[in-house]
């Protein structure tokens, strides 16, 4: 009966999306998007906070949809830069880079493109049609997440993560707690004061994770291929459609990854103050851990672009909902579009979905169309993305840097973030030189914030006392769960080495020869 | 003939360029020849974020600025590295700034310093106009047992210190100041939970995670709508006459003379010059009348406050004395 009367509604929905005006004014945002996904630092967040003024000669339902694509659009686009050249155009994109920018310096540019694309596009249809069927009883779920849910589910992603990039563990271990540290400067909204700053004020934002990355990747990237040899000729990359199709049809081999990132990222992102971020580098180490191509992960495996990217663009889905909701905003995005909702005259909330039908139905419904239109899009136009590489480095390289530089400004309008940037680049290259692997640092950067706030936040709830992550049953369901994870492939080395030694014992001959 | 045609439209073109000019119309004699802009001294999404990228485009739409206004954020250092930003853009006419209460919040919480060593204060800003006060309420679950003030403060002052527990924006902030004024009035202790933002902070209070919140009208007003959560008393001076706001009680009437009200409103730079000053308050005193604000004000049950000059600066002490006092007592004041 429910179903029936979604059904109807989403029919409505898009129809209403399918207009000519809104229809429009969807391409246009996927454009703009996909734009600002590929200017580093210029984020969705940054992108839909400068269209909002413009939306006021607009209808809401056109509004929202022209800011909803723009957001769609940019992480479609996000991808694109971190693939060609290793330099995050979204925070959520740098979990493509692992695997995208190897498989790219392979000379295939395109499949990583196509994959990635491809692979959000799948995330945010499982994640629409969850949010056309579901939406109240899942944000009802997610009131349920508190602080010490939210550090539960935190942990499960450090969890899940644990060991990414093989190589010596102490190194890695090193590399995380350096990038907890930098978590760490700023201001600490829990004793609202501010640390590690130095004095400095413009520290007081934090180290920005975008600014860090793009100095580490990015820049790290230029310095190194530099010292190599000054190449002038461009990669030679085998452009056409035929690839795309092709890539297309191996995603027949990665349906538990589809579907284990989309549903993870689905709910990473209605979670609050969470987003597609922490999304992608879950989706990311989960496929890592379970699929059985896990240990090819990191040298240009396909799967290692499908997963993040998958859950990315689902999270990116699902931070609408609480913002829709609830009017708690899923991810920093949809607290500016949440601003532009108040702006409109909407009350978020549950009676939206009653009072505001074509708003809200309009918005789901050209979810559907926006996504189908921007994967086409984008896939169109992989080929002319991909002969970037064909460029000369001597002409990229420079253009590469403006690119990071502009990007890296943006990020907080002020001119130290340059600085941290170049400092970090120079750091991503001796840390690439003497083997310590970036992608924990990153990680931690990204997570760590979030996960020390949460932590704090339960503990002054449980008046000090950690019982609190075990005393809540969904906390302490995760908190196991993080813990058996994080041990599983100690256990599993363990019970090899048993195993192995068993058969040792049995044949002494063998083992002695 | 074709040289007398030129010759009069070109007297015409004088004509009205020279009236134009000449402020016959009402124009103030100095108006700005690039764009402004405007810092927001919090993150994207926030109430001062959202209100200046409402009134942005609104100046553009009834063409009250030759020049488009931009707002740009400057979260850093809760409203730390905005002010730094303003002292270094002294004298500008192009530069102007939206305030909360971390204006007089931050620079008592933690000393500033300006490039000369000297500490920030908002008294270094130009104050160009007071727009709104925006109000705090004291809410609850829906599913609460405590369905009045009364009963609220009995809870308070009966249960082991820190049993009730508050989430608000921030930290030493005006959630949490409010928070002491409580505990001072009561004799209670309340567990403070700080949060992101205000969207947060109802979202704690509606899943049950903390008892109350006092989040502004607006961040709470869809939660209130759905039968979620419940208003116990505004801290305004008098009621709200807007909307069903008005069924609040104010904390006065109950017997709390307990008063707190967010300023919005727009600063410049140190030394901005007084025709700018005065372009400015016309710009936005205009902009408070326009029918899109009205109705903002009142979905989010804000004060329109519109208030400058003389009247404007003692009421900026008052309300600097305020905050002060409070975070005095609550021993938060940076030596």
């Amino acid at each position: 009966m429910d179903f029936i009367r979604t059904f109807q509604d989403l029919l409505y929905g898009l129809a209403v999306a399918a207009s000519p005006q809104n229809l429009l004014v969807a391409v246009i945002g996927l454009l703009l998007g996909t734009a600002i996904g590929v200017l580093p630092g210029l984020g969705g967040t940054n992108g839909v906070a400068l269209l909002l003024p413009l939306t006021f000669h607009l209808s809401p339902t056109a509004a929202i949809i022209l800011l909803s694509c723009v957001y769609w659009g940019a992480i479609f686009g996000g991808a694109i830069t971190s693939i060609l050249f290793r330099i995050p155009g979204e925070p959520w994109s740098v979990a493509t880079m692992f695997d995208g920018y190897p498989l790219a310096r392979r000379g295939k540019p395109g499949v990583a493109l196509t994959a990635a694309f491809v692979a959000s596009f799948i995330g945010a249809l499982i994640s629409i049609v969850l949010f056309t069927f579901f939406a109240p009883p899942l944000a009802e779920m997610a009131l349920k997440f508190g602080p010490p849910e939210n550090f539960a589910v935190l942990l499960l992603a450090f969890a899940s993560i644990a060991g990414l990039e093989g190589g010596d563990p102490v190194k890695a271990l090193t590399m995380t707690f350096l990038g907890l540290l930098l978590a760490t400067v700023g201001f600490d909204i829990v004793s609202g004061t501010p640390r590690m700053t130095f004095g400095l004020v413009a520290l007081q934002s934090g180290v920005s994770f975008v600014v860090i990355a793009i100095g580490l990747f990015g820049i790290g990237e230029i310095l190194l291929t530099v010292e190599e040899k000054l190449r002038l000729d461009g990669l030679k990359a085998r452009l056409s459609f035929r690839e795309v199709w092709e890539t297309c049809r191996m995603f027949r081999n990665y349906i538990g990854t589809l579907i284990r990132s989309a549903l993870l990222g689905f709910w990473i992102g209605i979670l609050p103050g969470t987003g597609a971020t922490p999304a992608s580098f879950m989706g990311y180490g989960m496929a890592r851990q379970f699929s059985p191509r896990g240990s090819r992960f990191g040298t240009g495996e396909v799967e290692g672009i499908v997963a993040p990217n998958t859950a990315a663009h689902a999270a990116g889905i699902g931070s609408l909902l609480p913002m829709i909701t609830l009017g708690i905003p899923g991810s920093p995005t949809a607290a500016v579009m949440l601003a532009g909702l108040f702006i409109w005259g909407l009350n978020p909330g549950p009676l939206l979905f009653q009072e505001n039908r074509e708003f809200v139905w309009g918005l789901v419904g050209s979810m559907y169309l926006a996504n189908v239109l921007g994967v086409l899009m984008v896939l169109t136009m992989v080929p002319l993305f991909a002969a970037i590489v064909r460029i000369p480095f001597a002409i990229l390289a420079p253009l590469i840097v403006i690119l990071c530089s502009v990007g890296a400004y943006a990020v907080n309008n002020q001119v130290l973030d340059l600085w941290i940037m170049l400092g970090s680049g120079l750091a991503g290259y001796l840390f690439k030189k003497l083997g310590y692997p970036l992608a924990p640092l990153v990680v931690a950067l990204v997570l760590g914030d979030m996960t020390e706030q949460a932590f704090r936040q339960s503990l002054i709830m449980g008046q000090g006392s950690p019982a609190i992550f075990f005393t809540r049953p969904i906390a302490a369901f995760f908190v196991v769960t993080a813990l058996a994870i994080f041990l599983f492939p100690f256990a599993r080395s363990a019970l090899r080495r048993a195993r192995g030694g068993a058969v040792a014992a049995e044949a002494p001959g063998t083992a002695g020869s | 003939m074709g040289l007398v045609r030129k010759a009069s439209l070109t007297l015409w073109i004088v004509c009205v360029v020279g009236l134009l000019g000449s402020g016959v119309w009402g124009a103030p004699a100095w108006q700005p020849n690039r764009p402004v802009e405007w810092t927001v001294p919090a993150g994207t999404g926030g109430g001062a974020d959202q209100q200046a990228r409402l009134m942005a485009p609104l100046i553009e739409k009834y063409r009250l600025s030759p020049q488009p206004f931009i707002p740009i954020n400057r979260p850093a250092g809760a409203g730390a590295q905005a002010f730094l930003w303003m002292i270094d853009k002294t004298g500008d006419p192009h530069t102007i700034l939206i305030t909360l209460d971390s204006l007089f919040a931050t620079p008592a919480a933690q000393v500033i310093r300006k490039r000369d060593g000297s500490r920030f204060t908002w008294r270094d800003l130009s104050p160009i106009a007071r727009l709104l006060l925006d109000h705090f309420v004291l809410w609850v679950h829906a599913e609460s047992p405590y369905r009045t003030l009364d009963d609220f403060v009995r809870a308070a002052k009966a249960g082991p210190p820190g049993r009730l527990k508050m989430a608000g924006t921030g930290s030493k902030q005006e959630d949490e100041i409010i928070m002491v004024m409580l505990e001072q009035a009561w004799g209670a202790k309340f567990t403070y939970v700080p949060f992101p933002g205000g969207g947060a902070v109802a979202a704690a209070l509606v899943g049950k995670q903390v008892d109350f919140t006092v989040n502004n009208p607006i961040e709470a007003v869809g939660h209130w709508e759905a039968g979620r959560v419940r208003p116990l008393a505004i801290f305004a001076s008098e009621r709200v006459r807007v909307g069903k706001w008005g069924e609040i009680p104010t904390m006065k009437e109950l017997g709390y003379p307990l008063e707190y009200q967010m300023l919005r409103g727009i600063f410049g730079p140190p030394q901005m010059p007084p025709e700018a000053v005065a372009f400015y308050q016309e710009v936005f005193r205009r902009v408070l009348d326009t029918p899109e604000m009205e109705d903002f004000i009142e979905r989010g049950a804000y004060t329109k406050a519109y208030l400058t000059g003389r009247e404007f600066l003692q009421w900026l002490e008052r309300k600097d004395a305020q905050v002060r006092t409070l975070m005095d007592k609550a021993g938060w004041l940076a030596k």
